[in-house]
């Protein structure tokens, strides 16, 4: 009873369609956009910022890009760490070549670009298939992050190698480079990935994501009733590329401020965004959310509990959480592989009848 | 007398050989899985790592979860203060890899019949994270060094035999004698895994399951004691590379990277091809090493080892994606 | 009755147009297999044509040709008076040929509601922008083909599993889903690969009246694959006969079924 969608009818096709049909969910959809619009940015603070919001937000973004490529494509990409450093050092290399320029755009750009980049590598696709496509996006992994580590051009030449992020401000306000406030970190963010899951949920509702579904679900099939595998895959490579670019030049301009990319943008990075979209849920904007919220509170909560109080060793927390995580993977793709957007689905189907469950 | 140079690129290409055995070897343990479940391990690296901290920790007599216990108690204990011989503790480590490929298919595997290769194939993903974390939490992650007595440096035997061949500035072929037990190592086992499958019963079994294994079931194999049986093979020649690489370059986490190679050493000879194995070790091993001497290094600021076998793969499977070996796949609907 | 004549009126009154597509000595080898031998067959606009034959016949591969995902590697097909050139399956279905499989393939994991969308997509052609945007001219484009499909779910009587997963639909349900997706696409020319295979009486009788009633309410042609051979009789009105890839018969239903190499075909005559 307490949450209701009798007496909720859809009267136009339009009205079917729209994202959140139900009422409730449509007000709880502007409620949390709201608090996190609102409210959030006067009561942050560093650490909330630093150690949760932000990273949140920012691999969210990833996850979103990921999803629509792994989730609904059904194209599984080891790269998207690698993907990442691309929009970061492209979003440095725009940042220091034209410091002029507004860092929105900036970011913008970088997500081109890194959609360029990723649809070549995107293009193995139309010839292989599963885990061979898996394996062959690993090149693209190691390729780039061997590319940005060894050509000195992408780092300006710079000493250490590292990449950092001169500040830029967006009205007036400092938004990357040491000293910005948490709150502008947060908000820049925030803006981003509200706009990235609007753009995903509309493109994954309509033809384009039924397409990408077709694909995923029997490509075979999909070919016969007219979707053309070569522009459904490749679009998905490259919008998939687009958000991921995003958030890549997010997390070092905005979050990092400063960064060498075989530390920040390895193998584990790929792995840690495939883990949030199977965790979170394949195929699912929600999911999406869901799983950059789970991956990026676990170690905080898991450093909290055992480091903080039970005065363990960091090393040892740390391989905890490998094992915690490993094990999640394999016990949610066996008990639920759409993972918690679908826990989170059966929980609204109980909670509609609650609490009068016959 | 042949030209410097081009002697040095000869001993590139038999040191690229050398490692290309040794790919070929982890790529055996992905094949034997592959074929007979159609899993594609990604763990098997990991599992590597996790049988050479395993031969270090029982030939060290560390205890295992030390860490875990100190921080859980408050006690301090590390080492139960003996040292386990090198062969014995082979022994006890192998028996170790064949209670984890019993725990795999038993909590793993077995819930996952039937679904989509792709699940699996991350589902070994997740795998591979829980045994890095395992591996750790289990023996530490500090680096170590592991000797169970194969020799190691230069070949001066080698070295001296063939120093005629070049002028004043070749000394000969600069050989490891590590690469030359491992190269004989995994020919050997090769030879004993051809065989096993040939001619053992439990290796008739084996293929069996892996032509079919709604037929093998029929005819009455048991086919979780076959995936234990092939997982326990693959944990084994897990042990043996991990043996072999943990000896060169010491037992850490980047010995399960080094172990990923082998993905792309299996794209290019095809997932299901023993020959196709080999020959895709030998050809990465080599391939990588002279691109490196030849346009990696003079020309690109080297490290290209990191990504070619990739790429190598990767442009392969373009043109043929069913690999050197493979079969050629018609589709149907 | 099947003459050159331009068109004509069947008994029941439907009207039979011209050649609409023509294989032209068809012949298809897989490596050392020859699936199809030297086939030639015409199918007429309005009509519908179907293909018998025991099992390895050659009637699916025979299908897979003209939906093109075969290429055969000797002859013709010549569809709407021109000879198509080699054509990627999507292609061929943007000419306006959909069909059905033989072991369903539908999208498992999509709703009713989206499978039979998908065949709405060679319809949709809002650019990736305007779909991002949505509001506006993707979200127009979105209501007036969910219309036609709406039309197709009350048409085929599947509306009230509209909302549900295909994966939890039984066989028979699947089936007229996946015919649903292949009208929703609104073709020229309706391929049917065994729609019946594995059905009850009832449900048979079911789907006999839907192929009929596509066939006389929007004019499609159909060319069918079949088992039954009494259904087979009943609906088509010309029929091909393959044995081994090769045409041992052609023509209306009582004349094939007089058909001595047909009857031989059927019930098992040693081949030499």
């Amino acid at each position: 009873m307490l949450y209701r969608e009798s007496g909720d009818f859809s009267e136009t096709y339009k009205a079917d369609s729209q994202t959140f049909p139900i009422k409730f969910d449509r007000y709880r959809y502007y409620a949390v956009l709201a608090f996190a619009f609102l409210v959030i940015p006067f009561v942050i603070n560093d650490y909330w910022a630093n150690a949760v919001l932000v990273p949140f937000l920012i691999y969210a973004i990833a996850a979103i890009g990921l999803n629509i490529l792994v989730g609904y494509c059904g194209q599984v990409s080891l790269g998207t760490g690698g993907f990442m450093a691309v929009g970061a050092y492209a979003c440095y290399k725009l940042m220091t070549s034209f410091p002029e320029v507004s860092i929105m755009i900036h970011v913008v750009i970088s997500g081109g670009i890194t959609a360029a980049v990723v649809t070549i590598f995107g293009l193995p696709s139309l010839r292989i298939k599963g885990f061979y496509l898996a394996v062959a996006t690993l090149a693209a992994q190691f390729f780039l992050v061997w590319l940005f580590n060894r050509v000195a051009w992408f780092y300006n030449y710079s000493a250490s190698g590292q990449i950092n992020a001169p500040d830029r401000t967006v009205f007036g306000h400092l938004v990357t480079g040491p000293n910005t406030e948490a709150w502008a970190k947060y908000m820049i963010c925030l803006v981003f990935l509200t706009v990235a899951g609007i753009l995903a949920r509309n493109m994954t509702r309509g033809a384009l994501g039924r397409k990408w579904s077709a694909i995923r679900d029997m490509d075979i099939a999909a070919e016969i009733i007219g979707v053309n595998p070569l522009t459904a895959k490749l679009s998905a490579f490259a919008i998939s590329g687009f958000f991921i670019g995003i958030s890549g030049a997010l997390f070092f301009s905005v979050y990092l401020g400063a960064a060498e990319v075989g530390e920040v943008f390895g193998i584990q990075k790929s792995f840690l965004v495939l883990f949030m979209i199977i965790i979170g849920g394949l195929g699912s904007i929600f999911g999406s959310f869901a799983g950059a919220a789970f991956m990026v509170l676990l170690p905080v909560l898991l450093k909290n509990v055992l480091v903080g109080g039970l005065g363990w060793d960091t090393a040892l927390a740390a391989h905890l959480e490998f094992v915690i995580v490993g094990a999640l993977i394999i016990v949610f793709l066996i008990a639920e592989p759409h993972g918690l957007a679908q826990l989170w689905r059966v929980a609204k189907e109980k909670l509609r009848l609650w609490p009068f469950p016959h | 007398m042949f030209p410097d140079q081009f002697l040095f690129g000869v001993e590139v290409l038999l040191n690229g050989l050398m490692a290309g055995v040794l790919y070929a070897l982890v790529a055996l343990g992905f094949v034997l899985i592959f074929k007979a479940s159609g899993i594609f391990n990604y763990a098997q690296g990991v599992m590597a790592l996790f049988a050479a901290l395993t031969l270090v920790g029982i030939m060290d007599g560390q205890v295992p979860f030390s860490h875990l216990i100190n921080a859980l108690f408050g006690t301090d204990v590390h080492h139960f203060g003996w040292h386990v011989p090198a062969f014995a503790a082979i022994l006890l480590a192998m028996a170790v890899m064949v209670g984890l490929a019993w725990m795999v298919q038993h909590f793993i595997f077995r819930h996952l019949v039937g679904q989509e290769p792709i699940i699996l194939f991350m589902a070994t993903i997740g795998l591979a994270y829980f045994m890095e974390g395992f591996g750790d939490m289990m023996w530490g992650s500090d680096i170590k060094k592991l000797d169970v007595g194969i020799p190691q440096g230069g070949s001066f035997w080698i070295e001296e035999a063939t120093a005629f061949l070049g002028g004043s500035n070749f000394y000969g072929f600069f050989i490891d004698q590590l690469d030359i037990v491992a190269a004989v190592v995994a020919v050997v086992l090769v030879i004993l895994l051809v065989s096993f499958a040939q001619y053992t019963k439990q290796g008739r079994a084996m293929r069996a399951v892996a032509d079919d294994h709604q037929a093998a079931l029929s005819v009455g194999i048991s086919l979780s004691f076959i995936w234990v049986l092939v997982w326990s093979l693959a944990g084994f020649v897990a042990l043996v590379a991990g043996i072999m690489w943990g000896a060169k370059s010491g037992v850490q986490f980047s010995l399960s990277l080094i172990a990923l190679k082998a993905l792309p050493v299996l794209m290019l000879g095809g997932f299901t091809s023993i020959p196709g194995a080999i020959v895709g070790g030998l050809i990465v091993g080599v391939g990588e090493k002279l691109f490196e001497f030849l346009i990696g290094a003079p020309f690109l600021g080297g490290a290209t080892e990191n990504w070619f076998a990739y790429m190598l793969a990767l442009v392969f499977l373009v043109f043929r994606p069913q690999g050197l070996f493979g079969e050629k796949i018609i589709e149907r609907v | 009755m099947f003459d050159q004549a331009e068109s004509f009126v069947t008994p029941d009154g439907r009207t039979i147009g011209a050649v609409m597509m023509e294989m032209k000595n068809i012949t298809l080898r897989f490596g050392g297999v020859v699936a199809i031998k030297d086939i030639s067959f015409d199918v007429r606009e309005g009509e519908i044509r179907a293909i018998i034959g025991p099992n390895g016949a050659g009637k699916s591969s025979m299908l897979n040709v003209i939906s093109g995902f075969y290429h055969p590697q000797e002859g013709e097909v010549w569809y709407k008076g021109a000879r198509r050139p080699e054509m990627k399956p999507f292609e061929v279905a943007r000419q306006g040929i959909a069909r059905t499989f033989q072991n369903i393939a539908l999208f498992e994991g999509m709703s009713v509601l989206d499978n039979v969308m998908t065949g709405r997509l060679n319809h949709m052609k809002t650019g990736i922008l305007s779909q991002a945007i949505w509001y506006g001219k993707a979200e127009r484009e979105e209501t007036e083909n969910r219309a036609v499909v709406e039309r197709v779910i009350d048409f085929l009587e599947i509306q009230h599993i509209r909302k549900t997963p295909v994966s939890r639909l039984p066989y028979g349900l699947k089936k007229r889903v996946e015919l649903a997706r292949a009208l929703a696409a609104d073709p020229k020319l309706l391929l049917l690969d065994e729609p019946m295979a594995g059905m009850n009486v009832e449900e048979k009788e079911d789907m006999s009246r839907f192929i009929l009633d596509v066939n006389d309410e929007f004019g499609t042609t159909i060319v069918l694959i079949e088992h039954d051979m009494g259904v087979v009789m009943d609906l088509s009105d010309r029929v091909v006969v393959m044995d081994y890839g090769k045409k041992i018969g052609d023509g209306p239903p009582d004349e094939v079924r007089n058909n001595q190499a047909v009857i031989d075909a059927y019930l098992g005559v040693a081949h030499d």
